[in-house]
Formats: C-alpha cells, sequence, structure tokens
C-alpha cells in the first residue's frame, strides 16, 4: 500500500472507522466561503446524443448537491445561456468531433485553451463510438464524413468511458476534480490515486473495440473470466463460452466500456481496497 | 508479509446449524446459509450464484437467455443464476472447479431481474471486479449501490472446463455424469463418485491445466468480499470464515444472532489460520514472480502488468 495510506490510516487501523473524516473540512469550508472555493465547469457538447447530459442529470439531487456546494456550471448548451466557451478550471466533453465541420474543430481546441482539465465524457468523446462507423454521404451535409475522438485533436487528461456512462462515475470524478484543486494535501492525494487509471486511459489511445478483450486481456494471459466485460456491454456482443468472453464484433458499437470495466485492464489495489472509506466519502461530500 | 489474509474484522470456524444445507455443501455451507438468511430478512432479494445444468432446466428464468440450449451444457459446467429461494440455493450449492463468470449477471439482476438489494458469490477476482465496477462503474448504471452482500470463496486457482474434463475423465478415470463431489484439499484433486468410489489425483498433474490469467493473482483469501470463506484451515464439514466490511459486520451478527452458525474460535481449531496464511504467502510471492518475469518475458519486451 503506498499512496492512500496516509488518508485511511484510520480505517486500515483497528480503530473504528470515522468516514466523513475527509469529506468534513470540505463541508465546513463551504459554509463559510459558499461560493468562492467552488471549481467552474464547462461543458462542451460537439458530435454527440446529449445521453451523457442525462446521464449526468441522472445523479438527481446528487447533481444538484454538487451545483450546491462544488461546481459552479459556467457553460453548458442544453442548461444554460452562455453563448462562447468560457474559462473554466473542468470541461466535460461530450462527443466527437467532425473534422469536417469549422465550427466544431474550433470549438474542441478553445475548450483546450480554456480549460485547465479536459475531461473526455462518454464513449464517442473517448474513443469515436458510434461515429466510428461515420462515413458521409447524408443530406444535408453529405460531406461530414469524417469524426474523431477528441483526443485526436488535443490532449485530454482525463476518460470517462461508456455509452452511456454510469452518473456515478460522472459524479466520482467531478467530485475528484474538486478535491484535487481545492482540496486538503490529504485529500488532493486520494483525488490523484482515484483519477490516475482514468488519466492512463486518456493516454493510452483513443480506439476501443470489443477486440481490446482480445489483445489486451486474453492474449495476453491476464483473463480469468469473471465476466465484468459481459455486465458491462451496453449492447449485450458478449457472452461467455467456457467462462470465455465471446465477441459478436458486428453488434460492438465501439465504446470501450468492456475493457475498461475488465478487472484485468487496470486495477489499482491503493484505491479499490479502500472502496468501503472512498464510497463513504463521496457519499458524506454529497449530503 | 502480514497483508496476506487482507483487512479483516473477525475470523472463526463455522458450519451451518441447516442440516438440510449441510447434506448439499462442499463445506460448512456458509454461502448457502448466508445468502438463505439475507433472503428471509430481505437484506437481499437475490443472489447470484453458480448454478448448473440440472438447476437450468429446472428454473430456466433463472438464468441468462443465451444459455438456453440446456442440452448442450455439460455436467459440472456452472452457469450463473439468479436465486430467490432457499430451494434454488440449495440446488446450487457445491463448488464446481472450473470457470463461472457470475459478475456477467451483476447488471442484469438490477434490471430484467428487477432486484434492488443483490447478493453475489465469487472468487476474489471477482470480489476485484465488483469493487472495481462499485468505484468506477463503467458500463454499470446503479449497480455499484446494489450489491448488498458480496461472499467471496478463498481460491487457490481455477480450471477452464476443459481442464477439469481432462482431470476427471482421463487421470481420475471417472465420468463427469457419474461425480458427485470434487475437492482441493489436503494435497490432492478428490473426486467423489456416486456410488462410493474416491479418486485422488496429487496437485502436481493439475498444474499444467490451471488458467493461466490466474498466475498473476495476488488474492487467495477474498480481501474485498464483505465476508470471505472457504475450507482451508477449518476441520471437514466446517469452513473458515473472515468477517471483513462494515456489511459483512452487520450481516454476520444478525446471522449469528438468529441461530444459522455453530462456531469454534478459529484459534482453537487445526490447522487454523497458519495454514491458511502460509498458503496465501505461497500463492501470493508465487505469482509475484509470474509478474515480474512477465516484465522481462521477451527481449526487450514486457508483457503488461494490469496493476497500477
Amino acid at each position: 500500500m503506498g499512496l492512500l495510506d496516509s488518508v485511511f490510516k484510520k480505517n486500515i487501523s483497528a480503530a473504528p472507522q470515522k468516514p466523513a473524516d475527509v469529506a468534513k473540512p470540505v463541508e465546513t469550508k463551504k459554509e463559510v466561503k459558499p461560493v468562492a472555493d467552488k471549481i467552474t465547469v464547462g461543458y462542451t457538447h460537439l458530435s454527440g446524443c446529449t445521453g451523457c447530459t442525462v446521464a449526468l442529470a441522472d445523479n438527481y439531487a446528487g447533481l444538484l448537491t454538487l451545483l450546491d456546494k462544488y461546481v459552479d456550471l459556467k457553460y453548458m448548451p442544453t442548461l444554460a445561456d452562455a453563448r462562447h466557451i468560457q474559462k473554466v478550471d473542468v470541461s466535460f466533453v461530450e462527443g466527437s468531433v467532425c473534422i469536417n465541420d469549422k465550427l466544431a474543430v474550433e470549438e474542441i481546441k478553445e475548450t483546450r485553451e480554456k480549460s485547465a482539465v479536459v475531461v473526455a465524457l462518454g464513449g464517442c468523446a473517448c474513443y469515436g463510438n458510434i461515429t466510428r462507423f461515420c462515413r458521409g454521404g447524408q443530406q444535408n451535409q453529405p460531406a461530414q464524413e469524417a469524426y474523431l475522438p477528441i483526443g485526436d485533436l488535443i490532449k485530454v487528461d482525463v476518460y470517462i468511458p461508456g455509452c452511456a456512462p454510469s452518473p456515478q462515475l460522472i459524479r466520482n470524478v467531478a467530485v475528484a476534480a474538486y478535491l484535487l484543486l481545492k482540496g486538503s494535501p490529504e485529500q488532493k492525494a486520494l483525488a490523484t490515486a482515484y483519477l490516475k487509471p482514468l488519466m492512463m486511459a486518456a493516454d493510452k489511445g483513443t480506439s476501443a473495440c470489443f477486440c481490446d478483450l482480445m489483445t489486451n486481456v486474453i492474449n495476453q494471459g491476464l483473463c480469468m473470466g469473471c465476466g465484468s466485460c459481459a455486465a458491462a456491454c451496453p449492447v449485450r456482443a458478449i457472452t461467455h463460452e467456457y467462462g470465455k468472453p465471446q465477441g459478436e464484433r458486428d453488434l460492438c458499437i465501439k465504446c470501450g466500456a468492456c475493457y475498461n470495466q475488465c478487472p484485468r485492464s487496470w486495477f489499482s489495489f491503493d484505491v479499490v481496497s479502500a472502496y468501503e472509506s472512498i464510497n463513504e466519502t463521496i457519499m458524506a461530500a454529497l449530503q | 508479509m502480514g497483508a496476506e489474509l487482507g483487512n479483516y474484522k473477525s475470523c472463526v470456524s463455522a458450519r451451518s446449524t441447516d442440516k438440510e444445507i449441510l447434506k448439499h455443501a462442499q463445506d460448512g455451507g456458509i454461502v448457502s446459509q448466508l445468502f438463505g438468511f439475507a433472503l428471509d430478512e430481505g437484506i437481499i432479494d437475490g443472489a447470484i450464484v453458480a448454478a448448473n445444468k440440472e438447476f437450468a432446466a429446472k428454473y430456466p428464468s433463472k438464468v441468462m437467455a443465451d444459455n438456453s440450449n440446456f442440452d448442450m451444457i455439460e455436467p459440472w459446467r456452472p452457469i450463473p443464476a439468479i436465486v430467490n429461494t432457499r430451494a434454488e440455493l440449495i440446488a446450487a450449492a457445491g463448488t464446481k472447479y472450473n470457470v463461472s463468470p457470475n459478475v456477467s449477471m451483476i447488471k442484469e439482476a438490477t434490471r430484467s431481474f428487477g432486484l434492488d438489494k443483490v447478493g453475489i458469490v465469487g472468487t476474489p477476482c471477482q470480489m476485484q471486479a465488483i469493487r472495481k465496477l462499485q468505484l468506477y462503474p463503467v458500463g454499470a448504471r446503479d449497480v455499484g449501490a446494489s450489491i448488498a452482500l458480496a461472499v467471496g470463496i478463498f481460491c487457490m486457482e481455477n480450471f477452464p472446463y476443459q481442464s477439469i474434463l481432462q482431470l476427471v475423465e482421463d487421470h481420475a478415470a471417472m465420468k463427469m455424469e457419474s461425480v458427485k463431489k470434487m475437492e482441493i484439499g489436503k494435497g490432492k484433486f478428490w473426486v467423489y463418485g456416486k456410488r462410493g468410489q474416491v479418486v485422488q489425483l496429487p496437485l502436481k498433474v493439475t498444474h499444467k491445466y490451471e488458467q493461466p490469467g490466474c498466475k498473476v493473482c495476488l488474492d487467495y483469501v477474498a480481501n474485498l468480499g464483505d465476508i470471505s470463506t472457504g475450507s482451508v484451515g477449518s476441520p471437514d464439514g466446517w469452513s473458515t470464515v473472515m468477517v471483513r466490511s462494515k456489511i459483512g459486520d452487520s450481516v454476520w451478527a444478525k446471522a449469528m444472532a438468529a441461530g444459522c452458525f455453530e462456531t469454534q474460535p478459529i484459534e482453537k481449531v487445526k490447522p487454523g489460520l497458519e495454514l491458511v496464511s502460509k498458503l496465501a504467502n505461497e500463492k501470493i510471492s508465487k505469482n509475484k514472480a509470474t509478474l515480474e518475469a512477465r516484465a522481462t518475458f521477451g527481449v526487450g519486451k514486457a508483457l503488461r502488468n494490469p496493476y497500477i
């Protein structure tokens, strides 16, 4: 155990757990300065379906708590009237980029310039997803044929894969981003450790497919047949034959959920072993 | 080391007080009794377990639709299934020594099966999978908070189905259909026939049949389960039980209060935790060596290490 030892020392020892320990200072600080300590967030909507937006909204009261205590939403075409991309701490980007659409290309570049942290939200922004199958020829813009995940045009800091992404993962990343930017050193360490695999995913590349399970897990001698990939697949393209994934590739929409959910793609003992206290911290933060 | 058994709040040797469960159980009937109790109490409203062909034929609506061709399913091949009653639990009891992708049902359990509080039993890697899924739900919307009780089972390694076929039908010279129980214990792979015959194979012959993905596993006693259980450390017919999380602690306390289990202090039984620690250390050091060897597997090229 490394990085998280300092954060979870209490929980690792035999002493009774105090779940709210990490979150409490955050809340007290909030009451003193309710707005100044919020992080600013933008939401850039490119070639996406707004399903990621809905997933964010599906945190229900959790979203309201986020907006209340931690996040100042500066720019989000679906929900707010700000017309232009704003300077923010964190930008969530939904959808891929149509490189035949000048405005889309400008917007993704501007998002990068104006954001400290860029988060690719959902399968399209991370990996192209269904827009990987685009090839133009439809009215009334038949020349709009080439779509790229945002990571092919700008540097992306964090991935939130999934089509649709899980509301809880968006929530966790938002809380972690807040702790990273506004938290105590311990909270920063926790947020960094939590976000690390999602940052590594962003560094790793912009393509995804069922084949990732073949090339990076099974072919590498790492698959142990747990079944996570089949559970994660949004289109039921994965079944298990004698305990090993069987992919229906013509069903696969290339979202990257299976590989990222696989415990043998990336797994941090430090973070996952502390699952109880991390979950409690997040829940306490959203009280 | 010292960390080989993970964090736990308490550890005992235990067995179910339910005679019917003990009749069908692999060891002390811990998993069946815990889920039976949790179902009765409304702690869970269903559990994902490893069932089999007979179960699927009897309860076709409790398994995934793509397993519907029951004639194709061989004896001793596990099928993940949802159980909602004690009768179903008992029908699914017993260890099947080959891969059962239990986690594949975790999302469906909360969808078409309509469960709000899901129980799941699984090997250490499957406990890792569900904890990752709770912290990083990628394709698992609303699933994490529905996991109400995760019971981990000790696991040294697992086998592909064809390996078990090879071991039973070739090495042990028995028909799969005629096998009543399989067991790994006391350094042997045991096959018990329905007519009373017993064949034992030295573990040495089983090694080459192990699932390769198990060789990078660094968890023996399901460190991430709410409650973990296994045969090692306790006498025959009993199980070693480790209570780990707050959920596990609360469920175990209630089950004990309801008289579900007989227990003995783990310190009082033979071979006890010393053997569990020894085997855990052996597994972890062997597999850490495998991971190190993967780093220099090729010439200037490494195999991938999933642990970050």
